[in-house]
């Protein structure tokens, strides 16, 4: 596989662009951290530090360290890959699905999108046959039905199959 | 003390009961799977089977989880050995030694050392626990808010300077984790803040959630960018090469005792399992006669990181049952568990929950012989795990975190978190920003406040109420030496070396 993947590209985004870019998205969740303490105050109230107070100063933290880490970062020198291209694409091929499904569950229940994310898995990243795809597809959302909904009376979001069968 | 005994019997007694018994097993089967799988290990292994246990009992639902976590700490050692893969962080030391003895045709050797090193390093780190827990718990009764912050303090200052991470990416990575923790509810004023209208946002970002994504989805996500494929040797081990190895091991108790002593130490102090086991590797080469030999197949270099790993894993549990300050992400898990079933974690459960916290002491002995003979029975079954292909095991593990992530609150919008968390976890860890300290933040976020604003509530406001008396002057100084720890080793190490660099010039 390592082999294939040296051969097919060797480029990718930067270890140091990439860095950067999470740097500057932590701080700015640190500045939405920000602006939320103090639309509820972060001062000294009637009963002592306001409900901002401990966020607030939580998020100046995190924006000096991550400043400190940018700093570092840029001074560092960037040869370094963060990934190949093929490689990000391997991981975007889970992403991707994995997003669909994550979607689904709500609407067409959990086990028939289990159901479904396996065999896609199975097929596309693992060439298997239809047939075993479907079986391996079939067989865990079956167990894991058993396991949670009836063994451990655990309830999972549920779609029309579901209801279908009368559960 | 005598009373200490009589409860870790009727502790026993608890766990003996067949429906624990059955639940001991289960959890120690299912804990090894957890840890010879890629994406799974203690952490979010624990968190999702988490649901399992809503139903039962929480003495039962500490057994079982508990036994989950020994089961992972076991499982590492499989993946490491036979396959040069180590399934769990704190297991990459064993590949050093412990892989090529595979190789050399010795796995069934390395296998049994280290699995009898875990479990006397855990065994080591249980007595510890029986004897310390309850004066520690006892102890912190005492203790007033202050007390309590700077017991967080510590811990989290810990990290900062224990971990090998960067310090600064450490306290940014920590600072998020207290920043997520604090969306929501304020536990104080009732006040909703961060939450900019979003109904989603009303409870916050469960723990549970982000341990479940950032190390399982996030772990899943570096497993396919590697795109790996497992090829391992053949699990074969019997009674013959178990009875030989053990008539071995007698000989390196030194080495063993060191190891347990590193492992409690690095274990009560948040640092963790897999420093121990460098740490205890690493000393074990330094010591050693056969030193240079290290790396090829030494057993010593198989005993001496398992031992740690174990004892500190294990002793990891000691501040989360007496203190409610978790050691470790798996610790923090099973805290979370806790206040699940309705349990107040900290000093007050040896006195209100006596069978519970006994249970659990005593479901930490017995757990740990049924595991030791669980894996060394076994072995062959879970490394065939492995040769499952990871195209099949990849999408189950998903649809795993997925169900464990819905059931924490019946919401389907946490699945979608999940998702975020973990695409946010392979990011960061690729960066090199410690996901630990972020876990332990969420979790503790709201606990460290309360005690950080009751503490300037009664001293109007003054940072002079953390100086206020000898105990938590001390805890907080103790603190701010682990933060700046690197430093004072720098300042040291330059002092020593200008010494050294003086001498030859005079």
């Amino acid at each position: 596989m390592s082999d294939h993947a040296q051969e097919t590209g060797g480029t990718g985004p930067s270890h140091r662009n990439v860095e950067i870019g999470v740097t500057l998205a932590i701080i700015l969740i640190a500045l939405i951290g920000i602006y939320g303490s103090m639309k509820v105050g972060f001062g000294w109230g009637a009963e002592g530090p306001q409900a901002g107070f401990f966020p607030f100063y939580v998020s100046v933290i995190v924006i000096i360290s991550s400043v400190i880490n940018l700093m570092n970062v840029v001074v560092a020198d960037g040869g370094s890959l963060f990934a190949r291209w093929n490689q990000l694409r391997q991981v975007g091929a889970v992403v991707l699905p994995t997003a669909i499904y994550v979607l689904a569950i709500p609407y067409i229940g959990i086990y028939v999108s289990s159901a479904l994310l396996i065999a896609a898995f199975m097929i596309w990243f693992g060439r298997y046959g239809v047939a075993m795809a479907a079986a391996v597809a079939v067989v865990v959302p079956v167990l894991t039905f058993f396991m949670f909904e009836i063994w451990f009376l655990v309830p999972l979001p549920k779609g029309p199959l579901e209801n279908f069968l009368g559960y | 003390m005598l009373e200490d005994i009589g409860n870790l019997f009727h502790g026993f007694a608890v766990v003996a009961q067949p429906f624990n018994l059955v639940l001991m097993v289960v959890g120690i089967v299912l804990g090894v799977i957890v840890g010879v799988l890629p994406g799974l290990g203690g952490a979010n292994g624990v968190a999702i089977l988490l649901p399992l246990t809503f139903s039962m009992s929480p003495t039962s639902a500490i057994i079982m989880l508990s036994c989950i976590y020994w089961g992972a700490l076991f499982g590492g050692a499989i993946t490491s050995i036979l396959f040069n893969i180590p399934g769990e962080p704190w297991s990459v030391a064993t590949t050093f030694d412990g892989y090529p003895m595979a190789q050399q045709g010795r796995a069934g050797e390395a296998l049994t050392a280290a699995f009898t090193s875990s479990f006397v390093g855990a065994l080591f780190a249980v007595i510890m626990i029986t004897l310390v827990a309850p004066l520690v718990a006892s102890f912190a009764l005492r203790f007033g808010p202050p007390e309590i912050f700077s017991v967080y303090f510590l811990a989290f200052c810990s990290f900062v300077g224990l971990s090998k991470e960067p310090p600064f990416k450490t306290v940014a990575s920590m600072m998020l984790g207290f920043g997520l923790g604090t969306v929501g509810l304020d536990q104080v004023t009732g006040q909703l803040r961060l939450t900019f209208g979003l109904p989603e946002l009303l409870n916050g970002f469960d723990f549970l959630i982000a341990v479940i994504g950032l190390f399982g989805i996030g772990e899943i996500l570096l497993t396919m960018e590697e795109g790996l494929s497992f090829r391992g040797t053949a699990a074969k081990i019997n009674l013959k090469v178990v009875l030989q190895t053990w008539k071995e091991l007698p000989r390196y108790w030194l080495l063993s005792l060191r190891s347990c002593l590193i492992g409690c130490w690095m274990g009560i102090s948040p640092a963790g399992a897999t420093p121990a086991s460098f740490m205890s590797y690493g000393i074990a080469k330094r010591i050693s006669k056969s030193g240079h030999k290290f790396g090829t197949g030494q057993i010593e270099g198989v005993v001496a990181p398992e031992t740690a790993a174990h004892a500190a894993g294990t002793s990891a549990l000691l501040p989360m049952i007496s203190l409610g300050v978790p050691g470790s992400p798996t610790a923090a898990v099973l805290l979370g568990g806790l206040l699940i079933w309705g349990l107040q974690p900290g000093p007050l459960l040896f006195t209100e929950q006596k069978d519970f916290v006994w249970g659990l002491i005593a479901s930490m002995y017995m757990g740990n012989i049924v595991g030791l003979l669980i894996v060394l029975t076994c072995v062959p079954l879970f490394a065939a795990i492995l040769r499952i292909p990871f195209s099949v095991i990849a999408p189950i593990i998903m649809v795993f975190c997925a169900i464990g992530a819905y059931t924490v609150h019946n919401n389907a919008f946490d699945i979608v978190m999940m998702l975020v968390f973990g695409v946010a976890g392979y990011v960061m860890k690729k960066c090199n920003y410690p996901l630990a300290p972020m876990v332990l933040a969420i979790v503790l976020g709201d606990k460290a406040e309360e005690a950080f604003r009751q503490s300037l509530l009664s001293s109007q406001g003054g940072f002079s109420v953390f100086w206020s008396n000898g105990l938590v002057s001390t805890i907080m100084t103790l603190g701010l030496i682990a933060l700046f720890w690197p430093l004072l080793q720098a300042a040291w190490a330059r002092l020593r070396l200008g010494k050294k660099g003086l001498r030859p010039a005079q």
